[in-house]
């Protein structure tokens, strides 16, 4: 077996793996669970740091399962954009999951086999090249995403399972329906195959295939939270436990990511009927989720709530970026989407060491007893907040700049400038509050509080390093993905690689 | 065959959404399960109508029916199967701890106290 070969296939099976071989070990002892849980996670990351190094140059690695060739194989397709993903993806989790190892794995048995099954349909949504088997990975890391939203238990949390479960159930029915629509004209699941017939549509069909493209857009909105389907997100994110949460800051990110895949091949300058299908649709909701989300961070209650509303705004940022379209814009996106989930994440985990060192208030925004380690607690803080308010001199605000920067030569720039600078200021306003209600109004605590341990905020330091990491590479980073975008504007390649010698 | 296929099919989607729309959480759940007989329908019918004819190209027989939607069915209903009865098994929870099956969980004065 030659192992570059099978290179793409990796990333999706190794989870799998960990997930069944962690299903036997349920029994064994805890150190052992979480040693093969850490080192499946672990081995995740040189996976993905192969591809991006196989895929830097500009090629798409085609892995035909069962050596069927496209169209009528399945197929994987790793290029920069999936190759980057899976980056993003593999640090987000071994952070996520060493912040469960302080002791939230134990609230259930099953936290790490769900863990590695969400991962497995992770990776499996950024890596396939096939509509139909875009919505099996959704379902994968839906079903792994209930057990984990509801991981711990408890009242708050089963009453936002069971919308989140809902409403998710709904878009799976939504997909399906789109799905079918699409086989039913065209004949075909292959997301390259299917840019090709849908290109040469013949007018009777063209609303038929508009409609069905505009429903898998409504889906994939659903998934990214875009307005007007973001309600159900503040709740399911903010009442579930904190690793899970940062490890659902790359979930709305697969929603942007399944727009920017499948509209990038079948609605481009040449796809007939679909050509710029978007067009009058993804930058006003984004511009609305971003307004929205900022909106919701000021009215937060707590500090949970309010890194969930960050999530909401910071998706509606991506998606301007994507709806924008221009390869520049696209950059921009691509760059600011590993930093949002950071900083999101980083977010989610510094709330909840906030909120066990506080006892009763929790996370509340009410002024409180002193925290304990209150310095190195709150310089985090200050440090999360510069990062999601967007400020110089961290990556939020390179990400944004290049976005303002992109929207120069659109005609929707007053809108874009206007909304993304207003919003800023609002979101600075808002963390500032928060900031100053939780270390600075604080009264002397009666009793001893529980202090932050080393091992709680270590992960956070862990992602605050990569946004450092983001801001100091940001050179070569953002020169990587203003190729990537090149290679998502000029899309003859993709279906060259993938359609082969059928054409 | 056509109509009476696609008024099936709009009848069982239209009383899923009704369901779905409901506050208590066995209607919602009945809903869902609609919604997805209906789609799966969808999706079997998208190969076409047709009798008596395998999903196989055969010598032996007139012509043959696209395999492809049966197997998308397939894969359908077994996630859909999976998913009702979680979503079953998590109404129940909900019931077990709110005292009541309404989706938002509202209270009654009783328990509040």
């Amino acid at each position: 077996m030659n192992v570059p070969d099978h290179l793409p296939i990796l990333p999706v099976v190794l989870p799998l793996l960990a997930g069944i071989a962690l299903l036997a070990l349920r029994r064994a002892p805890l150190a052992m669970q979480r040693g093969a849980a850490v080192a499946a996670t672990l081995a995740l990351l040189p996976l993905a740091l192969a591809l991006v190094q196989a895929t830097a140059d500009g090629a798409h690695l085609v892995y035909k399962l069962g050596n069927w060739d496209a169209p009528y194989g399945i197929v994987l397709v790793a290029d920069r954009l999936a190759a980057w993903m899976l980056l993003t993806t593999a640090l987000l989790a071994l952070f996520a999951l060493l912040y469960a190892l302080t002791g939230i794995d134990r609230e259930g048995r099953h936290f790490h086999i769900l863990f590695q099954l969400q991962l497995f349909g992770l990776n499996g949504a950024f890596l396939t090249g096939d509509l139909f088997n875009l919505f099996v990975f959704f379902e994968i890391l839906l079903l792994a995403s209930y057990g984990l939203l509801l991981h711990g238990g408890g009242r708050q949390r089963v009453k936002a399972g069971l919308h989140y479960v809902v409403i998710n159930l709904v878009g799976s029915t939504l997909f399906l329906f789109a799905v079918g629509t699409l086989y039913g004209v065209t004949g075909t699941l292959n997301m390259a195959d299917l840019a090709v017939k849908l290109a040469a549509t013949p007018p009777e069909n063209a609303a038929l295939v508009q409609s069905a493209a505009l429903l898998l857009f409504g889906v994939f909105a659903l998934k990214a939270a875009l307005v007007p389907l973001t309600l159900w997100l503040p709740a399911a994110y903010s009442h579930t436990s904190a690793p899970v949460a940062a490890l659902f800051a790359i979930m709305t990110k697969v929603g942007a990511y399944s727009i920017l895949r499948v509209y990038s091949l079948v609605a481009g300058e040449a796809a007939g009927p679909l050509a710029h299908l978007l067009d009058a649709w993804l930058v006003p909701a984004a511009l609305a989720t971003l307004a929205l989300g900022m909106l919701g961070v000021v009215a937060s209650g707590s500090l949970r709530q309010q890194a969930a509303w960050l999530v909401v705004a910071s998706a509606g940022t991506l998606l301007i970026a994507f709806g924008l379209g221009s390869p520049a814009a696209l950059a921009a996106g691509l760059y600011y989407l590993p930093h949002s989930t950071f900083a999101a994440a980083a977010l989610f985990l510094l709330a909840d060491n906030i909120a066990r060192a506080r006892g009763e208030l929790a996370d509340r925004l009410e002024s409180g007893p002193a925290l304990p380690r209150a310095r190195l607690v709150g310089g985090l803080f200050f440090v999360v907040a510069i990062a999601l308010a967007g400020l110089p001199p961290l990556s939020g605000f390179l990400g944004k700049f290049m976005l303002l920067q992109a929207a120069l030569d659109s005609t929707r720039m007053p809108w874009v400038w206007s909304v993304v600078l207003v919003t800023g200021l609002v979101g600075v306003i808002a963390l500032a509050r928060s900031g100053s209600l939780l270390f600075y109004r604080t009264h002397t605590p009666h009793g001893e509080p529980a202090a932050p341990t080393n091992a709680a905020l270590a992960p956070v330091v862990g992602l605050l390093a990569l946004v450092a990491g983001l801001t100091v590479a940001a050179g070569p980073l953002s020169e990587f993905t203003a190729a990537t975008a090149a290679q998502l504007t000029a899309p003859q390649h993709y279906l060259d690689a993938v359609l082969g010698g059928a054409r | 065959m056509e109509a009476l296929i696609a008024l099936v099919i709009g009848v069982l989607t239209a009383g899923g959404v009704f369901l779905a729309l409901r506050g208590q959480t066995f209607p919602v759940v009945l809903g869902l399960t609609l919604m997805s007989y209906a789609v799966n329908l969808f999706l079997f019918v998208m190969g076409r109508l047709a009798i008596g004819v395998p999903p196989i190209i055969s010598d032996a027989a007139a012509g043959y029916t696209d395999p492809l939607p049966q197997a998308l069915v397939l894969t359908a209903i077994v996630i859909s199967f999976g998913m009702t009865a979680f979503v079953i098994v998590l109404a129940l929870k909900a019931r077990a701890e709110f005292g009541n099956d309404h989706v938002d969980g509202l209270e009654r004065e009783a328990d509040r106290r």
